[in-house]
């Protein structure tokens, strides 16, 4: 394998890295660039730790190689806050006590900013769709599910 | 590799036998980190643009190969064309997975219990490749194995457009991937029932398709069983669940272009 050169635009800033061929995104943002928050649970696209968005979409890290990031516009949950003042999503996460171990937050976080994105004003249905591919071990989604209901009102007052 | 055009993707498979063709990546890449697979180079076709996207072509409906499952279920003219392909794009995997997975990936795998095939041989659909037509019919043959030969790239599916259809699945809840899953074409001449997630590849459910072409009715599928196909077995479902599943959602798919 050969080390190569990829030029990304990452949370709004030009970045550049160098990775292996065989490398994941997830370990280029992870190990490279020390881009920590999105989580490796299974590795194999099933739990969404890792979800970040490329040109906008929803990914699963852990299947896409860094090298496809080339030219593209890559946001983690390192960009979602603005300095110190947090997205409605984190706050709203906190708030309503979305979380317990944390593992899968940064990916649940990811998917619902996607869906808010798209849709401030989403039916129940419609969140537990969007979140379809994330998976959490501690909290039970009814809570996540509230958390985001709740930051899509704030969202929509904005 | 990166490619920049057919032939030079064409090319790089051609010149090197240990290439293989990267799509999405949705089931590459978990292959590839099992090392059940270890392809000396990877050739990336997301770039060509010219296998992207859908039209309509002498009354058929195109589609690129490297179309996502997330633009077709979210196409307007595939959802005004086929509802039933639209909504069946939508049912794969989740959100993360419909962005990257391609229909012609999932064709190219062929896994027993992906969703794109059971529309693929119920709409009697046309693969185009570098080389060649092939049919639906001629496509599938077994576990993980299709018509394709090495370096064969599929370019396009051409789908004829049914009277109405619908497509019923039981999914596997966490993976979202069919135990079961029936697809029903109803065409002016004839009816086809794909079948998806029980055998070891897509398959026709002959029977049922010659009762509902004389009588597109739920009564004359009473007792109808699938023969000669291996069922597959799993800790999801056994052989003679799976198998009587064929029949309940055929039910329920007749049953949902009945009430249209």
């Amino acid at each position: 394998m050969s080390a190569v050169l990829v030029t990304t635009t990452i949370n709004g800033d030009r970045t550049e890295f160098v990775c292996e061929t065989d490398e994941t995104l997830l370990d280029a943002l992870r190990n490279r660039l020390g881009l920590t928050g999105s989580k490796e649970g299974c590795g194999t696209g099933d739990c969404g730790a890792c979800s970040v968005t490329v040109d906008g979409r929803l990914v699963c890290s852990c299947l896409v190689l860094g090298v496809e990031a080339e030219g593209c516009e890559v946001n983690t949950i390192e960009g979602m806050a603005d300095g110190d003042v947090l997205h409605p999503l984190q706050a709203k996460f906190i708030e309503h006590a979305a979380l317990q171990c944390g593992i899968c937050t940064p990916g649940f976080l990811m998917a619902a900013k996607v869906l808010l994105d798209k849709n401030p004003n989403p039916s129940e249905v419609e969140i537990r769709f969007a979140l379809a591919g994330n998976l959490c071990r501690c909290t039970g989604y009814d809570k996540i599910v509230r958390a985001v209901k709740a930051a899509a009102k704030e969202v929509r007052k904005r | 590799m990166k490619a920049g055009s057919l032939d030079e993707a064409l090319g790089a498979l051609k010149s090197d036998q240990g290439a293989t063709l990267i799509a999405g990546g949705m089931t590459l890449i978990p292959v590839l980190k099992q090392r059940m697979a270890d392809p000396t180079r990877l050739v990336d076709i997301s770039g060509l643009d010219e296998l992207k996207g859908t039209s309509v072509d002498g009354g058929d409906l195109v589609i690129g190969a490297m179309t996502t499952h997330a633009e077709v279920h979210a196409s307007e003219l595939v959802r005004e064309k086929c509802p039933a392909l639209a909504d069946l794009a939508g049912m794969i995997g989740d959100p993360a997975v419909r962005n990257r997975g391609t229909l012609g990936g999932a064709l190219a795998v062929s896994d027993p219990a992906a969703d794109y095939p059971a529309a693929v041989l119920g709409l009697n659909a046309i693969i185009k490749t570098d080389r060649r037509e092939i049919t639906s019919d001629d496509y599938f043959i077994d576990l993980f194995e299709t018509a394709l030969e090495e370096g064969e790239i599929i370019l396009e599916l051409r789908f004829p457009l049914p009277g109405s259809a619908s497509y019923i699945k039981l999914s596997q809840p966490a993976s979202r991937f069919a135990i079961a899953g029936v697809f029903v074409a109803r065409f002016k001449d004839a009816v086809r029932v794909a079948v998806t997630g029980v055998g070891p590849c897509a398959f026709r459910f002959l029977e049922a398709e010659k009762k509902l072409t004389a009588e597109f009715s739920i009564d004359v599928l009473q007792g109808l069983e699938i023969s000669d196909i291996e069922v597959n077995s799993d800790i999801h479902a056994g052989v003679d669940y799976r198998a009587r599943m064929v029949q309940t959602l055929t039910v329920r798919a007749v049953e949902a272009l009945i009430g249209q």
